[in-house]
């Protein structure tokens, strides 16, 4: 079986660290949120200024100046800090941040990343992405392995304009968790239940793997 | 005796001196921060062809997306432009030009701008659309591009809390980009919730120094909020 949203978020978890400083991007990454082991210190970083981002206010404790990256209102966790955004990007850029998780269109086989624009359809700009993809060491992409369609969007080439070159060296999607190595696709777990064959199938760059490759455990 | 003191009585004074085809550097992020009074003066005066430097280019009718209507923006420099039908509308005809840059790179493009330095490397876009005919240069074996800061006519600004020389302090989130473009405007402009008295602000605590700033008015805000997420009061554990 293909992996939910919730079971992708649910494997990122364990790629967390105790003291890690983490940017988490919209949509499925922000789940991670919800996973992080409870013996665990994280700190979620926000792109637009926060360190130390907790979980949604209620209704009593909304406020309009504390927002998260994706514009949602937000509450900050104990030693949580706010700094102005030349200051964020210089968490990001100096190689700061110990792991971000952000979404993509495609990736390739060169550690190449496409995730902001369709031209003639979706044009509403990069926003961070640029800066934490090159910015950051430790990345993780998620997405779904194929297009509604069953186009893959593991590629040899990117065909989608670019948001980072050779930067990607760990994807994980509803399928398989992937290795970007040497200019090839390592598989190195695969979705419970679903085969090394189905995932050759929709990966159209070259994918290599080692022995019996195991299945993802939760 | 006026010496430091840089408070206004009006918002027609405020934006006093801005005319067609300045360019202006806004603070906010979404509609997180954002001068939304300092932009009303703008669509109120119908001034045209500005080039708006801001992250991004407000929602229709609140924020700069106010500034759409009219065509009032000739150059948006953003860099998340989503969530605005009337933007999507103009940059899709051509009628408004749209300069996309990294998020990371407009915040540093504008501190530079303001702290005098004229550019910087980053490797934020290299190989990318946004690198196209900028200059590369590699580093300890890594490939860098080169990229121009930013400066304004005018700066807008919002900020918390204010005292008449112009020292400032902002709210949570509501920093942003405020802080950055406060330093890149020949005119910077400053709209706040609250002014107290000089020496009533913590020099320890202040975020932006008055000097960068030159016109400071006490406003009302609506703060509209774009994405409302909750939860329910037993779920949270937050502030």
């Amino acid at each position: 079986m293909a992996l939910s949203r919730e079971q992708i978020a649910q494997r990122i978890s364990q790629e967390l660290q105790d003291g890690y400083y983490v940017n988490l991007g919209i949509g499925i990454p922000t789940l991670v949120a919800n996973y992080i082991p409870e013996n665990m210190e994280v700190m979620l970083q926000s792109e637009n200024g926060l360190l130390g981002m907790g979980q949604f206010p209620t209704e009593e404790t909304i406020d309009a100046d504390l927002i998260n990256a994706g514009k949602q209102t937000v509450t900050m966790v104990k030693g949580a800090s706010i700094f102005d955004s030349a200051e964020s990007f210089a968490m990001i850029r100096g190689g700061h941040v110990d792991l971000t998780v952000l979404g993509a269109f495609e990736v390739d086989t060169k550690g190449n990343i496409a995730s902001y624009m369709i031209p003639g359809k979706l044009i509403k700009g990069m926003g961070g992405a640029m800066d934490l993809v090159a910015g950051a060491d430790n990345i993780i992409v998620t997405m779904t392995h194929a297009s509604k369609h069953g186009d893959s969007k593991l590629l040899t080439n990117c065909t989608l304009p670019l948001t980072g070159k050779g930067c990607i060296k760990k994807v994980l999607t509803n399928l398989a968790f992937i290795e970007i190595k040497d200019g090839k696709f390592h598989l190195l777990e695969r979705a419970p239940g679903v085969s090394v064959e189905e995932i050759i199938k929709v990966t159209e760059g070259e994918l290599v793997f080692e022995g019996d490759v195991p299945e993802m455990q939760f | 005796m006026a010496g430091f003191d840089k408070i206004v009585s009006s918002y027609e004074e405020a934006m006093a001196g801005i005319e067609d085809g300045m360019t202006v550097v806004s603070g906010g992020f979404g509609s997180c921060g954002i001068p939304e009074n300092l932009i009303k003066e703008i669509y109120r005066k119908e001034t045209k062809n500005l080039t708006v430097v801001s992250n991004n280019c407000g929602i229709e009718s609140y924020g700069l997306g106010l500034l759409l209507p009219k065509r009032q923006i000739k150059k948006m420099i953003a860099s998340y432009v989503g969530e605005n039908a009337e933007f999507e509308r103009q940059m899709m005809t051509g009628e408004l030009e749209v300069e996309l840059t990294p998020q990371g790179t407009l915040a540093e493009k504008i501190r530079a701008g303001g702290a005098g330095i004229p550019a910087f490397f980053t490797a934020t876009g290299y190989g990318t659309q946004v690198a196209e005919g900028k200059e590369n240069r590699q580093f300890n074996g890594r490939e860098y591009i080169l990229e121009e800061s930013i400066t304004g006519d005018f700066a807008i600004i919002k900020a918390w809390k204010a005292d008449r020389y112009g020292n400032l302090v902002f709210r949570k989130t509501a920093r942003n980009f405020n802080p950055l473009a406060a330093t890149a405007g020949k005119i910077t402009v400053v709209e706040v919730e609250e002014i107290v008295e000089v020496g009533e602000l913590d020099p320890d605590q202040i975020h932006t120094p008055g000097i960068y700033v030159d016109r400071l008015i006490q406003g009302t805000f609506e703060k509209r909020i774009e994405q409302r997420t909750t939860q329910p009061l037993s779920a949270t554990t937050g502030e």
